[in-house]
Parts: structure tokens; sequence; C-alpha cells
């Protein structure tokens, strides 16, 4: 099917006169606009990431050899996003996908869309790129309809090839004669297709990397190979703000194959020529050094949330809706608290980077969520100017947030400085990951609410304490990089910050989208970090959510309501009402309230829901799951999942359903096994023994469903499930038991305790 | 010193020492980027490679073990104009989301199928247990392993 265009501008002027007319500013595409130039009058609002990358030409190019050039700040993380914004581009060009030629995540070459974080890169970048792709269009149809001597309404266009209404083609985008140029600022005035004119979009386009990586491909950082490229290692300290007192460099110097042996403050990096002699001179320096722990790690397990409140926070009154009369209706108050603790990432490929120093400048292939962000730390942190620092992204296992990525990029650049121009591939070992990478933070949250005398909760409250939930790179006031913080003049972390509403950090999900007449929610940012927290995905939506959640069961027990009845009673949004009743659809809820066991013995089943609008302005996603708890093991196993979610107009559905499932079977893994554990001296996780995530045998059935909204924007979707998912099994395992857990992670110890 | 092994069917020499755990051979001295590093300890499975058709984690099996056997990766599989079934199968089922453990979880699920035809979901899983994937993606993973055996059959 093709389209055909009619371009009116506001003034009734014709596109191509006022093209004609106005002169046009060109400016190289890739300036990004400052803070101050956005709030400039003259410059209108663009839509998502065009705002911020205005040119045109920075996203697109139409190349003479019949391919079109896509450019994003956005980078491959396994989510698939590279295809579904080619989706995105191929329907809004009408070319076909095999004729994109992807550039993501390549500082001074695509759009500065700072992170790919936050299930933001459809609504950011494919926002952008559908108006870019639409404008550009346009701007190709005038030419060629000047070109052809007819209007630009009458022609359509199939796969780049442009016809004239009796059906003969008679030119295509990359021979028009007089090909217009994108060096423009993109106007955001062509309104993009209407779901009715698409065709790959809405379709489950097959993702474009799976082939390679099923064959061996070079698709990760980890399988980059440049000439004369040495293997690096790094030693790290035993602890956070440990110091070095000795080490025998020598030694290390006249191993085999040894290359550099670097010592910069407390920072040791090794390269050799081998990677096995790498990792034999990183264990033979790691064997000779002493260093001085400070021994000032906080207490583990349930004392870290007592030692929380006593900290030192930064206070703020995220809602605060009052109603006295409809709270004096309360008839009964109820309150719990909930914790979730330290977790890991638990990336199974180790960062890694390869990074090459030539005249001063240096280049860094890296798995960043961030190129830009990245670079812009490299340069705070080697003390050089931003121009000098490249950032080329190439793929790396699944992050899940702010892991070693960022890290491994600063380390590999410190050995390879002193590697004399040879570029240098260093790959963090296991212990390396799981002892330095950024952690989701542990959290306490206590929850009040009051019922009326009809089972309505007219007043909410809900008190957060939690370290930072985003200390990622190119913070204004520090440098966010483990090595510039080990070097011999270091340069100090930016503070512990919080990511404001409406998206939130610590208190991502903490408003409740549910309607209650008198609510109140406070967060209390801790000030100082004694281990190193950043954004695991979904920030603190995890551990809001399973609080929420589970105190509306909590809630929906005290008043003698059905759960799922209870929830609709507080939910005005139709949406979010359609998602929870949908999912019970097809998961055959049956409503009541649950009778707790007579005994807590043998194997008892159950069934829980949780629902959320992710941040409160993304995916709506609903999730019921079922359990078994072996009474005598003190073993939960989660058997089933079923999961609806409406995420607006979907661009390839089979992707999103693969973050969804995978989604709710990450959560489980977090929930009933994971959590991190440290002494006062030191972390206490080397390896996957000592921190067991799911395995096959554990694993769900998971059944997705999507209810599409072609005529909705697209909302970020792939974090969605994890919130929903923990409380689902938690109120699950209050339906099996009659008991509850409220402290995360719901291990064996956990479960017995709760049940004896 | 140096160690020969057979890698899919190829005769290459290394210049590794025989200690050499075998994934640093094949990555760096062979070009195979489909076994991978994660653990180093044989706890993860990104590293599998088969060896005589048993999967074996490269990680921390020495070389020298290797020689006069015939070693397996992803790549001697098939390639993206000839894909193995099971290649094929995680295609289709779009069994990936990151894919830095696929190549050691299809070749563990290629020692399973050798033996075991037509295995049941228990099996297979079973066959998979020491392979972690941190994305979820086990159900896809499952059904293209039960999709290849069906393929193959």
């Amino acid at each position: 099917m093709s389209t055909s265009t009619s371009i009116k501008t506001q003034n009734g002027l014709s596109r191509r006169t006022f093209l004609q007319s106005s002169s046009l500013t060109v400016a190289f595409s890739l300036v990004p606009v400052l803070p101050g130039m956005a709030q400039a009058p003259a410059r209108p609002v663009l839509p998502g990431a065009l705002n911020n990358n205005r040119m045109l030409d920075g996203w697109l190019r139409i190349n003479p050899n019949g391919t079109v050039t896509m450019c994003t700040g956005k980078v491959e993380i396994g989510q698939g996003i590279l295809t579904a914004l080619s989706q995105i581009v191929a329907d809004e060009l009408d070319v076909g996908v095999q004729r994109l030629v992807v550039i993501s995540g390549h500082t001074g070459v695509t759009p500065n869309e700072g992170m790919t974080a936050g299930s933001l890169s459809i609504q950011d970048s494919g926002t952008a790129l559908r108006f870019a792709c639409a404008e550009a269009r346009s701007l190709l149809l005038e030419a060629a309809a000047l070109q052809l001597q007819t209007q630009a309404y009458s022609l359509t266009v199939r796969d780049g090839n442009i016809f004239t209404a009796d059906g003969i083609q008679r030119t295509s985008y990359w021979s028009l004669t007089n090909t217009p140029s994108l060096q423009r600022e993109a106007s955001a005035k062509v309104a993009p297709k209407p779901s009715s004119q698409h065709k790959l979009i809405g379709s489950s386009l097959p993702r474009r990397d799976i082939p390679g990586k099923v064959t061996g491909a070079e698709a990760y950082v980890q399988d980059m190979r440049l000439p004369d490229m040495l293997y690096g290692r790094v030693v790290r300290p035993p602890a956070p703000r440990a110091k070095l007192i000795s080490v025998d460099l020598a030694a290390v110097r006249a191993m085999s194959g040894v290359q550099t042996v670097v010592r910069d403050g407390h920072f040791l990096g090794v390269a050799a020529v081998r990677e096995e002699q790498a990792i034999a001179a990183a264990r033979a320096l790691a064997a000779n050094a002493r260093w001085q722990e400070p021994g000032d790690l906080p207490p583990s397990g349930p004392a870290l949330f007592a030692h929380m409140k006593q900290q030192d926070t930064a206070d703020s009154v995220v809602s605060n809706k009052i109603d006295a009369a409809a709270a004096a209706r309360g008839v009964k108050q109820v309150q719990a608290e909930y914790t979730k603790p330290y977790q890991s990432h638990g990336s199974i490929g180790p960062s890694c980077a390869v990074a090459q120093w030539s005249d001063g400048k240096l280049v860094v292939w890296s798995h960043t969520q961030g190129v830009y962000p990245l670079r812009g730390d490299l340069a705070k942190g080697f003390r050089m100017p931003l121009e000098n620092v490249t950032v080329i992204h190439k793929e790396g296992s699944g992050c899940y947030g702010h892991n070693g990525a960022d890290d491994v990029a600063m380390d590999a650049a410190l050995v390879a400085r002193a590697a004399g121009g040879k570029p240098v591939k260093l790959q963090w070992s296991r212990e390396d990951e799981f002892g330095w990478e950024p952690l989701g933070s542990p959290m306490s949250i206590k929850l009040n609410a009051s019922l009326d005398a009809q089972g309505k909760v007219v007043d909410w409250s809900h008190e957060l304490w939690s370290y930072a939930h985003s200390t990622r790179p190119y913070d204004p006031d520090g440098v966010n990089l483990l090595g510039a913080w080990h070097i011999e003049n270091p340069l100090p972390a930016g503070p512990s910050r919080n990511i404001p509403q409406p998206s939130g950090g610590s208190d991502r999900n903490a408003l409740p989208l549910y309607v209650f007449p008198q609510q109140k929610v406070t967060n209390h940012l801790l000030k100082y970090m004694p281990i190193r927290t950043s954004a695991l995905r979904t920030l603190g939506a995890y551990a809001n959510v399973f609080a929420i959640e589970s105190f509306m069961d909590e809630l929906a027990a005290t008043a003698g309501i059905d759960p799922l009845t209870f929830r609709l009673n507080h939910m005005v949004d139709p949406r979010a009402r359609e998602v929870m009743e949908r999912t019970a659809a097809i998961a055959k809820w049956k409503p009541g309230v649950a009778k707790p066991p007579a005994q807590l013995t043998g194997v008892l089943k159950g069934r829980g829901m949780g629902f959320a609008k992710y941040k409160n302005l993304a995916i709506y996603t609903a999730v019921v799951a079922d359990v078994e708890v072996d009474t005598r093991s003190g073993v939960v196993r989660v058997t089933h999942a079923w999961s609806a979610n409406d995420a607006g107009l979907v661009i390839n559905p089979d992707g999103l359903v693969n973050q969804i499932e995978g989604g709710i079977i990450q959560s489980a893994s977090w929930t009933l096994m994971e959590s991190m554990r440290h002494s006062t001296q030191r972390n206490l996780v080397r390896n996957w023994a000592d921190y067991p995530i799911m395995r096959f045998s554990d694993v769900p059935a998971v059944h997705v469903e999507l209810i599409n909204r072609p005529d909705e924007r697209p909302l970020g979707a792939g974090e969605g499930s994890q919130g929903p998912a923990v409380a689902a099994i938690a109120n699950a395992f209050a339906n099996a038991t009659g008991r509850r857990l409220r402290n995360l992670p719901f291990s064996v110890e956990h479960v017995k305790q709760v049940l004896s | 010193m140096t160690v020969s092994l057979t890698v899919n069917g190829a005769r290459h020499s290394s210049p590794a020492a025989p200690d050499t755990p075998l994934l640093y051979v094949l990555r760096n001295d062979l070009g195979i980027n489909s076994a991978k590093y994660g653990c180093g300890v044989a706890q993860c499975g990104a590293c599998t490679v088969l060896l005589d058709g048993q999967p074996v984690r490269s990680c921390n099996f020495p070389a020298s073990g290797a020689e006069q056997r015939s070693i397996t990766t992803l790549e001697g599989l098939g390639n993206t104009q000839k894909l193995h079934a099971l290649q094929k199968a995680f295609i289709d089922e779009q069994a990936v989301q990151c894919g830095y453990c696929i190549p050691g979880m299809i070749m563990s699920a290629k020692a399973l199928l050798d033996k075991t035809r037509n295995p049941s979901e228990t099996q297979i899983k079973e066959a998979l247990a020491a392979n972690l994937c941190r994305c979820g993606t086990h159900n896809r993973i499952v059904r293209a392993v039960q999709r290849a055996a069906k393929e193959m059959a």
C-alpha cells in the first residue's frame, strides 16, 4: 500500500513556497541545544528528542547508493530498540527496512539523547524519528513534484520509488535531480502517518541482530579485535575506600607477556599480549598488594534498615493531598513496613571496553547506556577537552541499568594510556563486577492507611528511606567513574541526588495511581552512600509497587473485599481498570476473600495480583501469579504468571511481549532469591554461588497479552512488569498461607520464619 | 610450547601455554566469538563448547586437555546462509534478548538433541540447568529447543 501526501502550512502557503522564501539557518547538525537556548522564545518545542537535536540530517541521510542512514542516540541493550526504530523509519519514509543503515550511539555522529534508560527510547528517539521522517518524506516529495511538474499530493512512494498518479515510477529518493538538503532544522509540522497507514509499525518484525548473535558474529565489545591489541585487567581494592599501602610492580612487570603495569594512586591495572597473561599478572598484583581497609560498611540484614533511618537524609514531601473531612470517616487504621535489600544487576557478561590513545586523543568502544555522558566524564576524569574524546557504542551483555559499563571504559583508558598507542581491551572479572558495579539501593517503606466503614481508603501515607538510584556519569558536580576516585589526583563523585517527579528515582511509583481523598508521600534520600548504588531496572518502582500493592491486598483483606474489586473501587483511570480486568480474565480470576488454611502443612497453593502504571506515565501492566509454598522446606515456587499490558501504540508486539515476559522472570528471581551480602569490612559476593539467580527449573510459565491502542502515543514498556510481578508473588504467598512476607527476598529462611 | 586443536573440523595450533583455559585460545588465537567469558569458574555456561559431543565449560578447561579431541563451537553448527536447525529455531522463536548467554545455550541444547531426539520440557530444562540467563528469555529458549527437535526429527 502506498500513500499520497498533501501538505499545507498554517498560513496557506504551500510548503515549497514557504521553504523557498524562508532563509534557512544552517548549523552543524549535531550541536546540541544548551539549556538556556531551549527556553529561547523563537524556538518552538519539538516532539521527543527532536527538541534537543533539531537538525533533520542529524537523524536521517538519504544516500546516493539507495540506502537510508538512520541515526539514533539510543543504543541496543538487548531490548530490540534498533529493530523497533527501524520499523518506524521504514514506515514513515516508505522504504524497506533492508535499505536502512543504522548508526547508534557514537559521539559526534549520532544525536545526543543522553541515556538509554527509563523505558524512554520509543518515546524520545522513536517520536523524533517519526517526525523527522515525515518531514523528510514531504521534502522529498515536494522536490519530486517540482522535478516532475506535478503536485506532491498526487505522488505515491513504494520502497523509496516515487510514482505518479498513473502508477508509473518516475523517480526515487536517490535519483532526484534536485535532492533537498536535510541539513535544516526540523519544524515538526508534517504529521506522521495515522495508524491506518502503518505497515511495519505494529508488526512483529524479527530482530535485526539475532541472526548474527546465533551464528557467532562479532556482536559485542567483548568480541572486538584490533591490530596490536593488548588485553587488560584491573585490580581493585578489597573494599570501598581502602587505601593501597604497598605493591610490587617490578615482579609483575617481569612476568611473561606483560606489557604494562599501571599504578595511579589506588588504581592498579595491567596489559599483556595474551589475555591469560593479563589474568595471571592481575592475580599476581592482587596477591602482593597491601591495602588498608576502613571497615566502614553499614550493618547488613534487618539491622540495615534501622541504620538507614538514623542517617542524614534530604527529605521531600512528594505528594500531600488534604481532605480532613474524608480522613475523619476512617474507622480502621492499618500499617505495615516493607523492605528490599541491596541487589545486583547480575549481567552475565562482565563489563568490558576497548580504549586507544593517539596524539593525546582517546577513542573508547563501550557498552555504556550513554555515549555522550560517558564522554563527558572521561574528559573530566582525564582532565582533557571534550572534543578529544570519542565514545562509540558497541553492545555488551544485558545491563538492566547502571552496571560496570562506564567504569570499565575509564579503566581501559587508564591502562591504554600506558600502552604506547596500542589498543587495550579490558574486561572485568566476575568478582570485579559483583564487587564494584553500583548496586540497586536497599529501601524501607512504611505505609499507613485508614479505611472507612464501606471499605474505602480515606487516608494514605507512604514514607520511604533509600540511597540514591541514579549516580550515572556526567553529574554536574562530580565524576561518576570508579577510576576517577581511585587515581592519585582523585575527582569526587557527584552528590546523592534524586530524579525528580514525575518520573521519580527512589520515589518512582511511590504515588499511588489509586484515588485516595487524603494522601501524603514522603521521600527520605540518604545523603551519604557507603556502598555505591545507582540505577537498577525500575529504580525505586520495584520496591514501591511491592509495598503499595501488597498493602492494597492487606487493606482488601481487612475490609473483607476481593482484591481485584478493592483495587477497582479506588481506580478511575479506564486503561488501568482494563489491564486489571483483562489480566483477571485470562488468569480466570475467581473473586473472593481468601480464608487462611486450617494448617500450615504440605504444599499450599495461592494466587495474587499486582498492578502499576510504570512511573505513573508509561505502560499499564497487571500481573496475576500462582505460587506453591512448600511449608516444610520453605521454598516458594512461582508456577504461572499472566499479564495484560497497555503500552498505547505498539511498535513491535513480539519485542514488547519479550520484555514483559523477561521482566516477570527477572522480577521473580529478584523476589525469591536475590540479596547482596556484606560485612562491615567487605562485600561478600564474589560469584554466582554467592548470588544465585533463577534457573530453568524455577521459571514460571508466562502468558502475556497486549491491548494495542494504535491511536494513542506509544508508552515506554521495557520496565513495566517488575513491580506488578513482585506484588503478585507476595500476594499469592499471602493467599496461600494467610501470612504476609514484607521483607525481600522471600528466602527459605524468611519463609520458614514467617510460617512458624 | 604450542597447543594443537581440532575446532569445527579444522586443525589449528596456538602458542598458548598448555594450561591456558581453552576459552582464550578459541577466542583470541582462533577468532571464535561465540564462546563467552562469563564467570571463569564454570558456574554460568556462557563459555560452553562441545568436546567430542559433550558440553564442557571452556573457561576453566585446559587447552591441552582438548588436544586429540574434536571441539565444536557455535560457528561449527552453521552460518547465516546455512543455519543449523537450532540456530533457525532461536531466530524463529526470537529466543534472544541480549544474547550473551545464547551460544552456550545452543551448545548445551545441541548436546542434548544429539542423544535425545525428542526431549520433554523437563529434559530440556535439566540439560540447560547450568546455563544462566539474566534477561528472562528462558521460556523462549525452551520453545526454540522444542522447535529444533521437531525439525530435526
